[in-house]
């Protein structure tokens, strides 16, 4: 016989619960010299065992936060065990501090299961509560009927007044009723079917709605039930469809199949008239000038680059530049804006010739290769160098670009831009801040390009690199006012 | 044809729009009516209200505006030499229905795509001002999903991401000569190039303002995609190269796998096969990889003859098939990506085994108690008093694993 008995005032009497299992546990009682009952309870076993010690003066119970809010769910559990399962916890959490973390225990695996169960009936509270309109007007209402496993009611609550703050709604189960008034909420006693309306004039829109909305071609009755067990269909309205459906789905999807392919229909062929067999403009096929060559760059599928790429990332800056600045190739961020050194190593870019009193507005800015190389890892995209072949392709593009702008001098960024103007392989670290003059008389300076700047981790040596990159446009600077 | 009841152009229109696989009414910020007295509340995670039999979840009131529809992409049940029944509906019509549904927890929310009818911006600023009216004049606060048009606009998809939660542009199908082959109008470039712009737009405004310091509200549940499986001839290892690409390019919150299903009045350039379902799970199940457990691509497919995922047994299953020098992985040392590695054991049930084994060591039935089977798991691991032994390399592993054969009963 055990020496303690605890009636709780309800089923989901958490205060109760606390109260006495503060004081049970401060006296080092036991799990299994207590029984715990609700009230509703008692009449069966009858209350006896010796009243609840007085919790020891001065001494103090410290739960964590975890337990605490992983007990208030539980409580709500149907089964009558709860109260044991969580006295037990409380119990053992004294000698086993980090009991909770120990997700293998057998107590610990119990209480896991039950806080799931519980919140999946909320869940599926929230999901299929169907509300019912009754009255117009002023006297407007939403009515329901719902029958949870657990004492949920007082607990789902507040997510229907969060949701449907604007409406005056009751929700009727078995067990407890919630009433909102548009203002606050009242909990009111358990409720019969019956005393619910069934019927609503939304009720015929919504079940055509479900009918029109199923694939007869792709039957999973198993994938459904698993979700939307049959226990719930007797208060949806669109469930008592689900077998109609079911039976006809074969004969409607093979009648899909089977079905030969029609004529089109009448205004197909005016819509293609009308919209679609327009004349498209035809590109000429030497471009004359820089629209055009970007036009004709849009489409360009020279090398594989295209294929993964957003777009060509084309270069941008008036016809008559005196500087043409030619970087490796655009990065994810030009890639998705497609406009060349709009990314981070543009602004380093921005700055640095501001500061060598440069106007961008008057420079030519574009990429050896037109279109971002990367391997996708995760959720970004790494920069990847384009190899020979991509260069090559795309000095199609390069050169025409220049014999379009006909600038007197072109900066080359990085290896890779040395690599496409000079066509081969340059030792850029060694060579930057030199002028490299082509065979057809243009000028090319050697740089680094920004981004090896932002690569650089340690400050102090990136700061000095910035340095010798600016020492470098102040040279391209007085370049181009000598020419 | 604005003559048709109001039940019948519901019937054509959901009919037209069921061919979407995506259903998420989840990822938007959290947001209730206490305030605004209205309606509405979205809270991070979607609910869904209700199962078709086909075993998708219903979740938003999925419709077009209008079946109508200029494009004749050939997979497409709207295209416009289908001769299927149109109808359109009209604004004031979309906006009562969704209020009417919400209000009888039937939905989380609207999903609104359409056929495009004159041209793509008349079409996108109709279906905006659905989205307005229900956010702005009727004070919605549930969930709103816009199929957006490519072609439209950006004043209109700027517009777009202030009412609704997520924007989504379909991809329509994995590679660019598919889209070319099977939806000639469609330019696959234009759709790349309208992702990008969107996931610019949304980190742009996710970045506080100067003048109130605070976020400009845009499509918080970010973008998505669809495309369609089984149409042409793409690999899985071309639809999952495409996959990874979306995801590292445009930050995509979901891209959405949907088996190629017949419809009515199909078209002659299309296979009339039943829907490959079991190929589009193990897509979901290998997207689910390169996501959540640190898969690349080329890990998943580097085993599978002709780039095809295995359809008997789940892709994690057959890396570790393939794999099998990595096993078994021992549960007390293991690091995270090994557990993650596992097959049968789920990234919730990693994080319990992390925290356990911090305190004490983990036997068999330790680990039985936190996975669903543990005999799909047993071969492959090593825990305190087990080992696998030699089961780890038999030759029938696979057949003791792999569910009974069976006749896939589809139809």
């Amino acid at each position: 016989m055990s020496r303690y008995s605890v009636t709780l005032a309800g089923e989901t009497d958490f205060a109760g619960w606390r109260d006495a299992a503060r004081r049970l546990v401060l006296n080092d009682v036991p799990p299994h010299d207590v029984v715990w009952q609700t009230e509703a309870s008692t009449d069966l076993f009858g209350a006896s065992g010796a009243p609840l010690p007085p919790a020891p003066e001065g001494k103090t119970l410290n739960v964590s936060r975890e337990f605490i809010d992983s007990a208030e769910g539980v409580i709500c559990h149907s089964d009558p065990a709860r109260f044991a399962l969580l006295y037990r916890l409380l119990y053992r959490q004294r000698s086993e501090p980090n009991l909770l973390k120990i997700a293998s225990d057998l107590d610990v695996t119990a209480l896991r299961d039950m806080a799931k169960s519980v919140r999946r009936d909320i869940h599926k509270m929230r999901a299929f509560v169907r509300f019912v309109r009754i009255g117009e007007g002023d006297e407007e209402r939403y009515v329901s009927w719902f029958e949870p496993d657990h004492y949920i009611v007082v607990r789902n609550a507040p997510f229907f007044i969060r949701r449907f703050t604007g409406m005056r709604w009751t929700i009727f189960t078995p067990h407890a009723s919630a009433d909102w008034d548009g203002e606050k909420l009242a909990i009111g006693p358990g409720a019969m079917r019956n005393d619910v309306p069934r019927e609503d004039t939304s009720n015929t829109l919504w079940r055509t709605y479900f009918s029109s909305i199923f694939n007869p071609a792709r039957l999973k009755v198993k994938a459904m039930q698993a979700e939307m067990p049959k226990k719930y269909w007797k208060n949806l309205p669109e469930a008592s469809l689900i077998p109609e459906l079911i039976k006809g789905a074969d004969a409607a999807a093979r009648k899909m199949l089977e079905t030969m392919p029609t004529l089109p229909a009448p205004h197909h062929a005016k819509i293609q008239e009308r919209i679609w067999n327009k004349p498209e403009e035809q590109l000429p096929e030497i471009a004359s000038n820089l629209s055009e060559l970007r036009a004709q760059a849009s489409a360009c599928q020279r090398c594989p680059l295209h294929r993964d790429a957003t777009q060509t990332v084309f270069g941008e800056g008036p016809a008559d530049a005196r500087v043409v600045f030619v970087g490796e190739q655009p990065g994810d961020h030009e890639d998705l804006a497609g406009r060349p050194f709009v990314g981070p190593a543009g602004r380093v870019f921005d700055e640095v010739i501001e500061e060598a009193g440069i106007e961008r507005e008057k420079l030519y800015v574009t990429n050896a290769v037109k279109h971002f190389k990367f391997t996708p890892r995760g959720k970004r995209r790494l920069h990847q160098r384009p190899n020979v072949g991509e260069i090559s392709a795309c000095r199609w593009w390069v050169e025409q670009e220049l014999s379009m702008v006909k600038p007197n001098l072109v900066v080359a960024m990085g290896a890779t831009a040395a690599h496409s103007l000079l066509g081969q392989a340059i030792p850029v670290t060694q060579m930057r801040g030199q002028v490299v003059t082509r065979d057809d008389g243009l000028r090319v300076f050697l740089t680094i390009h920004p981004s090896f700047i932002l690569r650089i981790q340690d400050q102090d040596e990136a700061k000095a690199e910035r340095a010798r990159f600016l020492t470098d446009m102040c040279a391209v600077a007085e370049l181009a006012a000598v020419a | 044809m604005s003559g048709l009841p109001l039940r019948e152009k519901l019937a054509i229109l959901a009919d037209a729009a069921k061919y979407d696989a995506s259903c998420a009414s989840s990822g938007a910020k959290g947001r209730n009516s206490l305030k605004s007295k209205g309606i509405g509340s979205t809270e991070g995670s979607g609910i869904c209200h209700s199962y078709a039999p086909d075993g998708r979840c219903i979740s938003l009131l999925k419709i077009l505006m209008t079946n109508f529809c200029i494009y004749d992409c050939s997979y497409c049940i709207n295209r416009s030499s289908s001769n299927v029944r149109r109808a359109r509906f009209s604004i004031d019509e979309v906006v009562k229905l969704t209020l009417d549904f919400y209000k009888r927890n039937y939905i989380e929310g609207l999903f609104l795509s359409s056929g495009v009818i004159r041209s793509p911006d008349e079409t996108m600023s109709e279906m905006v001002e659905i989205a307005r009216r229900l956010r702005i004049d009727h004070s919605f606060q549930g969930y709103i999903h816009l199929k957006t048009i490519p072609e439209a606009s950006d004043e209109l998809i700027e517009q777009a991401g202030i009412y609704a939660d997520r924007l989504s542009i379909n991809v329509e199908l994995p590679t660019d000569e598919g889209v070319k082959q099977l939806a000639p109008q469609k330019k696959p470039e234009t759709i790349r190039v309208s992702m990008a712009n969107l996931r610019l737009k949304i980190e742009e405004k996710s970045e506080p303002t100067l003048q109130t310091k605070r976020k400009q509200r845009f499509a918080p549940g970010g973008q998505s995609t669809q495309m369609i499986v089984g149409a042409d001839a793409t690999t899985d290892s071309q639809i999952l190269t495409t996959s990874s690409r979306l995801y590292s390019g445009y930050k995509l919150r979901r891209v959405y796998y949907s088996a190629f299903s017949p419809i009515p009045d199909s078209s002659s350039a299309l296979p009339l096969i039943r829907p490959p379902l079991m190929r589009e799970h193990r897509l979901y199940q290998a997207d689910w990889l390169m996501r959540f457990y640190g898969f690349e691509k080329d890990e998943i497919v580097a085993a599978q003859p002709n780039g095809m995922l295995d359809l008997e047994i789940d892709p994690k299953l057959a890396w570790a098939l393939a794999n099998r020098h990595a096993f078994p992985v021992d549960v007390n040392s293991a690091p995270r990506e090994m557990l993650l590695r596992i097959p049968g054991i789920g990234s919730k049930v990693v994080k319990r085994l992390l925290e356990v084994r911090r305190y004490r060591r983990l036997r068999l039935e330790d680990v039985g108690r936190l996975c669903v089977s543990i005999s799909k798991v047993r071969p492959f691991i090593i825990a305190d008093g087990w080992s696998p032994g030699g089961s780890t390399d038999a030759l029938n592993l696979r057949e003791r694993l792999a569910p009974q054969p069976k006749q896939l009963s589809l139809f």
